[in-house]
């Protein structure tokens, strides 16, 4: 039980800081409405998805994306937080402390995925303000956020690897975004996978980004009229493929970043 | 039976550089040990080998009883760890920064909350202690990473290099806390590159440079080997400088020194104060008029420079953060040390050859 209590210790300890520095916590929300707003008022008309191209049509397929492009751009947030741990000399008080090895960690994410949360409310509502609307009833709503949120947890572990890995919290936060780009971009978020060239095609489908941003569009009866669904398994069957992903990577990236931070050297 | 803090052959490189070259250490329950030593000496990585923060490639180590190695989280229980940066969370109060670690060493929310007051108090950081430490001075800040070390009373506590980068006001007083800490029987390993804070704190000292302790005794065996004390007279009138040579010659153990500008005689001596009245007593008979005597030491710095052939605060190396890297050791980071790059390498030059 001491694991949980650690990492909840720590979790509220960088829930305070957020607190203290809200800056940070209010560009983390700039980013996705500029985002929403360019995407739908300058894409918006010369996008087609599915057989149409109305606005509305686009303004509520983007939906998913821009969410799931704002829950895994978090990881940076977790990376440099982590960085500047090691750089101040933070992680050696922990170290020595009899306390559990990957709590420092944990209640880091968890943090995140607090203010991720936060984030992803206030873009829903103006995502609301602007005319997106969901068609399915709010259990299937409820899960696709969920969902997305279980992806942004899943993407703050890399995020807490690459902090763990560089010298300082600079070089995490751009060593967590620039991987993100093609990771978000060769995707179906912003557009209809089946356009792009095979090759694209084929990494879009199978991208565990994707995977989510077709889950979510699913359950929130986002799917534009007259969609063509992808036939890559992931896409037929994308709420399972999500948790699947996004267990996988949680596992995966929290036992490397676990073994990481045991021998970390601040 | 081995002390509080034990160590055996540590060993311990970063590629090329061995950081650690067969370390011992043996430091008895309620003394200081002094790790003395320029940076890149090896004096931070022998720290966090000791406190679990880092493995070494060989040897031993036991802290207050328990194999380091073998039983880190136990080890944990016992220790504090202070260091060379203040380990603070800057966004949190100093009372949230002291609840927080008293919470991780499995306190309740309540015991540590009052502990937090208790060493709010203890440290003078009360009226501080509802602010975030970024608004802290350096002295605060390390008072406040002081406190948290101590949260648990630890009876083993290591602090590397506390006093490094304050001002002298801020670094008595943290020499107060340290024996005062000490007095209630606490065993600290200390690390410091300043011989002055070996001097007054530690009862017994490590010489450290390259990984190797190169020396270890009380402060005053190491002077005595560096050859111990000497009587220095500055007379009034140049026309005694002979008469007082002669005098201090007929007392001393050696050839005397002069410096006929400063009017300052010098001669080797054994005997300390009791020779010291002689020796006034035969100059007045004689009419000496003299401006001072006294009887000097050789202060740590001459211990050092007779043991390493370099200046301590003039050694080579970067700063000891670069330690835990890997490649660290020449060149690179911040140096930390007073003197600049180029006598540094001027000096581990003369010590190779």
């Amino acid at each position: 039980m001491s694991s949980a209590t650690d990492s909840l210790i720590l979790a509220r300890r960088n829930l305070i800081r957020m607190k203290r520095i809200p800056e940070v916590v209010l560009f983390g929300l700039i980013q996705p409405i500029m985002f929403v707003v360019l995407f739908t008022y300058v894409f918006g008309g010369s996008i087609q998805v599915g057989g149409s191209v109305s606005q509305q049509t686009y303004r509520e397929f983007l939906m998913a994306g821009i969410f799931a492009q704002t829950v895994t751009f978090a990881t940076a947030g977790a990376g440099a937080g982590i960085a500047d741990d090691m750089h101040k000399g933070l992680v050696d008080r922990f170290r020595s402390l009899p306390m559990a090895r990957g709590a420092v960690l944990t209640g880091r994410t968890l943090a995140d995925l607090v203010q991720t949360a936060l984030t992803t409310v206030v873009l829903a509502l103006v995502a609301l303000l602007i005319g997106w609307r969901t068609h399915t009833n709010i259990g299937s709503v409820l899960a696709g956020f969920a969902l997305l949120l279980l992806l942004g947890y899943a993407f703050s572990w890399i995020g807490a690897l690459i902090g763990l890995s560089v010298r300082t919290p600079e070089a995490a936060t751009s060593g967590g975004l620039i991987w993100l780009f093609p990771l978000t971009f060769i995707s179906n978020a912003f557009v209809d996978s089946n356009k792009l060239p095979t090759v694209f095609r084929h990494i879009a489908e199978w991208n565990p980004f994707s995977t989510t941003v077709q889950a979510a569009r699913e359950l929130f009866g986002n799917l534009p009229p007259g969609f063509k669904t992808p036939d890559a398994w992931p896409m037929q069957h994308p709420v399972i493929a999500s948790v699947l992903w996004s267990a996988l990577i949680l596992v995966f990236f929290r036992t490397l970043a676990v073994r990481k931070y045991r021998k970390a050297a601040g | 039976m081995p002390g509080a803090i034990y160590a055996e052959g540590l060993v311990k490189t970063f590629g090329k550089v061995r950081a650690l070259d067969g370390v011992d250490l043996d430091v008895p329950e309620g003394t200081v040990l002094g790790l003395l030593g320029p940076n890149g000496a090896g004096k931070t990585t022998a720290v966090r080998v000791l406190t679990t923060l880092l493995q070494p490639d060989r040897g031993t180590a036991v802290v207050a009883g328990v194999d380091v190695l073998k039983h880190p989280d136990e080890v944990r229980r016992s220790i504090g760890l202070s260091g060379q940066f203040a380990a603070v969370d800057e966004y949190l109060t100093g009372r949230e920064n002291l609840t927080m670690v008293g919470r991780l060493y499995q306190m309740s929310g309540r015991a540590a909350k009052a502990r937090a007051t208790e060493l709010l108090e203890r440290f003078h950081l009360t009226d501080a202690g509802d602010r975030p430490a970024k608004t802290y001075s350096g002295g605060m800040r390390r008072r406040l990473d002081l406190a948290a070390a101590l949260v648990v009373s630890p009876p083993v506590m290591f602090m590397d290099e506390p006093t490094t980068g304050l001002d002298p006001r801020n670094r008595q007083q943290l020499w107060e806390v340290i024996e005062e800490l000490v007095a209630g029987g606490t065993t600290l390993l200390l690390t410091t590159q300043y011989l002055e804070e070996a001097d007054r704190l530690a009862h017994d000292i490590c010489v450290v440079d390259h990984g190797r302790v190169i020396a270890r005794g009380t402060s005053d065996e190491l002077k005595a080997r560096t050859g111990g004390e000497r009587v220095e007279v500055v007379v009034h009138a140049a026309e005694h400088i002979g008469t007082t040579d002669e005098v201090l010659r007929g007392f001393g153990k050696g050839a005397s020194k002069i410096e006929r500008h400063t009017r300052k005689i010098t001669v080797p001596v054994s005997g300390g104060a009791k020779l010291l009245a002689e020796i006034i007593r035969e100059l007045d008979v004689r009419g000496v008029e003299i401006d001072d005597i006294g009887l000097r030491r050789p202060t740590l710095d001459d211990v050092f420079i007779s043991l390493t052939g370099h200046a301590a605060e003039a050694a080579e190396g970067n700063g000891e953060d670069g330690d835990g890297e890997g490649g660290a050791g020449e060149g690179g980071g911040p140096a930390a040390g007073d003197a600049p790059a180029g006598r540094r390498s001027a000096a581990g030059k003369e010590q190779t050859s």
